[in-house]
């Protein structure tokens, strides 16, 4: 150390090939190579999905417009095959939202629980269990569905307990924790003056959380949402245990269906690769691929909200 | 809990003591408030003087741990009884913070926000009253082109007035604050110093400062704080001429603190 302060000023402070500089260079190389192989993975996923998803129009002919809006799906009839998948993209679609329906509620209400009315005993139990609930594998989740929920449901709510519905509370449950975690750091990082304010001029505990804390949150708290949604439109193995992978258009709540997911996860496995039955699949991956880039979107147009405020 | 006392005292405080914790914050405090005047606190920083003004409109009750003993009157009614409504009291006790803290909603929205939680909805009345406090801190003809843009757009010195707008729409008779210029420049500072002296006409103001000729320029009576005790309390022009005590004398001529 000594000998280095006395080496004069120039030698000192200009850029030598130490060792330094050979470790910064090399940490440098590190992290870039990963961001490089990140980057070009999700590329070449997207572009494998874009060419694939599209061969079923391109080379195999099915009608755009078909595959959208019929509710027809029969790929395996030979004589007269039919691929609309409009079933699915809305059984993805009921799911999603009645699921956020139920999550979004009680996810929100039990941040506000956490950080605003019990901070020190409420967020010492309902941390562990949201956390508990986030380990828990889908596959867990699916079986608990099939031999709990279906059954209850089919004695107490009737038709065949495989339904909608089914689906839904079990993805409820399961994105209860992404909405909740999100929630609960939106509401904890608002600044505290905003209560105090609030406090000062007479408002209660329950007019300061209504009327300043849930707005100023908005944005975090939608985030939360649509990340539970994005989840929930992925997920597939819970799904598929409990909904029952119906081809037809659900009529009522209690009545079997599929999704986009369920129908790719029971299919893959016996349909060959390059097949016009195999192709489709790859363009219901497309779909769910298009849908969490707008779901991204839709986050990142929310965030751009946030920083305005 | 209306003002019917005919005596100049709105706050009488006595005896008052303050525990966070094992911390002694404040210690037996005796402190008249007198109505319609201007109540500067001076004192090095952590003797208290926050705290105390927190004191007065409880808004110390929140924090846990803390301990209040003694008797802080408003209106000849011990509001340390702890029976005493929250919701009134701060009807009545206003506050403004050493940053302007607007919500984040419109300049509208947050004038409005004391007198739509204590129950005024009709449209007509609330621009009555958003206008009037605006106008009281001399916002007015800078914002009333825009009362529905977000009140986080405006400058730092206009949150500030922004707040005590906010502050007077629930027409409060005492209005407490904790060093309200000690973020802004000086144009800033004197706007709401003027303010201030025009305030005092309506309501009672008790402004904690750590600038001494904000004291002198705006208050009647300075009290001065040391380590949780109050020093001595008198008229300004008494304070800063000839202090009583000699330990508030070094404080206001610098040679501690
Ligand atoms: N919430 C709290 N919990 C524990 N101790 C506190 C709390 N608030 C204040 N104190 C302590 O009480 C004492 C008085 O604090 P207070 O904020 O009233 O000082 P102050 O005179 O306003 O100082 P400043 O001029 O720096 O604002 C300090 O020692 C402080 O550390
Ligand atoms: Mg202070």
């Amino acid at each position: 150390m000594m000998e280095k302060l006395l080496l004069p000023a120039k030698d000192r402070l200009l850029k030598s090939k130490s060792s330094r500089l050979d470790g910064e260079f090399r940490g440098k190389l590190i992290v870039l190579l990963c961001a490089a192989i990140m980057i070009s993975a999700t590329i070449a996923i997207t572009i494998f999905l874009g060419t694939k998803g599209l061969q079923s129009f391109t080379k195999n002919g099915i009608s755009f417009i078909e595959f959208l809006t019929s509710t027809k799906w029969n790929p395996t009839d030979k004589a007269n095959p039919a691929y609309g998948v409009l079933p699915f993209i809305f059984g993805s679609f009921a799911v999603t939202f009645l699921s956020a329906l139920i999550a979004a509620p009680l996810g929100i209400g039990g941040a506000i629980f956490m950080t605003e009315i019990a901070p020190s005993w409420g967020r010492k139990i309902l941390q562990p269990v949201v956390e508990l609930l986030v380990g828990i594998p889908s596959v867990v989740y699916g079986f608990i569905g099939l031999t709990v929920l279906v059954p209850f449901i089919r004695e107490h709510a009737g038709g065949l307990g495989f339904s909608l519905l089914s689906g839904t509370i079990v993805l409820a449950i399961m994105i209860l924790p992404t909405i909740t975690t999100i929630a609960t750091d939106a509401m904890s990082s608002l600044p505290n003056h905003l209560r105090e304010g609030s406090y000062a001029l007479g408002a209660t505990r329950w007019q300061t959380i209504r009327k300043v804390l849930v707005p100023a949150a908005l944005p975090s708290l939608l985030t939360a949402i649509i990340l539970g949604m994005a989840r929930a439109f992925g997920e597939a193995l819970a799904v598929q245990m409990v909904i029952g992978n119906v081809r037809d258009m659900p009529s009522s709540i209690l009545d079997a269906s599929a999704t986009l997911t369920t129908i790719i996860t029971l299919n893959m496995g016996h349909t060959t690769y390059g097949s016009v039955e195999n192709n489709t699949l790859w363009s219901m991956g497309l779909i769910l691929l298009i849908m969490s880039f707008a779901f991204i979107l839709l986050i990142r147009y929310l965030s751009s909200r946030r920083k305005l405020r | 809990m209306s003002i019917q006392t005919l005596t100049r005292e709105i706050f009488d405080v006595k005896d008052l003591n303050l525990w966070y914790g094992d911390h002694h914050a404040l210690k037996g405090i005796y402190f008249p408030i007198q109505k319609k005047e201007v109540t500067a606190m001076i004192g090095p920083s952590g003797c208290g003087k926050s705290t105390f003004l927190k004191t007065l409109n409880l808004m110390n009750k929140m924090i846990a741990n803390v301990k209040i003993t003694g008797e802080v009157k408003f209106d000849g009614q011990n509001i340390l009884h702890p029976k005493t409504d929250l919701v009134e009291l701060r009807k009545h006790v206003g506050m403004v913070f050493q940053k302007g803290n607007p919500f984040p909603q419109s300049i509208y929205d947050n004038v409005a926000y004391g007198p739509r939680i204590h129950g005024i909805k009709k449209k007509t009345h609330l621009d009555e009253i958003v206008t009037k406090a605006l106008m009281d801190v001399a916002l007015w003809d800078e914002v009333k082109d825009r009362l529905t843009a977000p009140a986080l757009g405006l400058s730092g010195g206009q949150q500030q007035r922004l707040c005590i707008a906010r502050a007077l729409a629930t027409k409060p008779d005492v209005l407490l604050m904790d060093e309200p210029t000690s973020a802004l420049d000086p144009i800033s500072t004197l706007k709401i110093e003027e303010l201030i002296f025009e305030l005092k006409e309506k309501y009672t103001i008790v402004i904690v400062t750590h600038n001494m000729q904000q004291a002198a320029r705006v208050s009647d009576k300075t009290a001065f704080f040391l380590m949780g005790e109050l020093i001595e309390l008198s008229e300004t022009s008494t304070i800063f001429s000839m202090p009583k005590d000699s330990r508030t004398e070094d404080y206001i001529t610098g040679r501690f603190g």
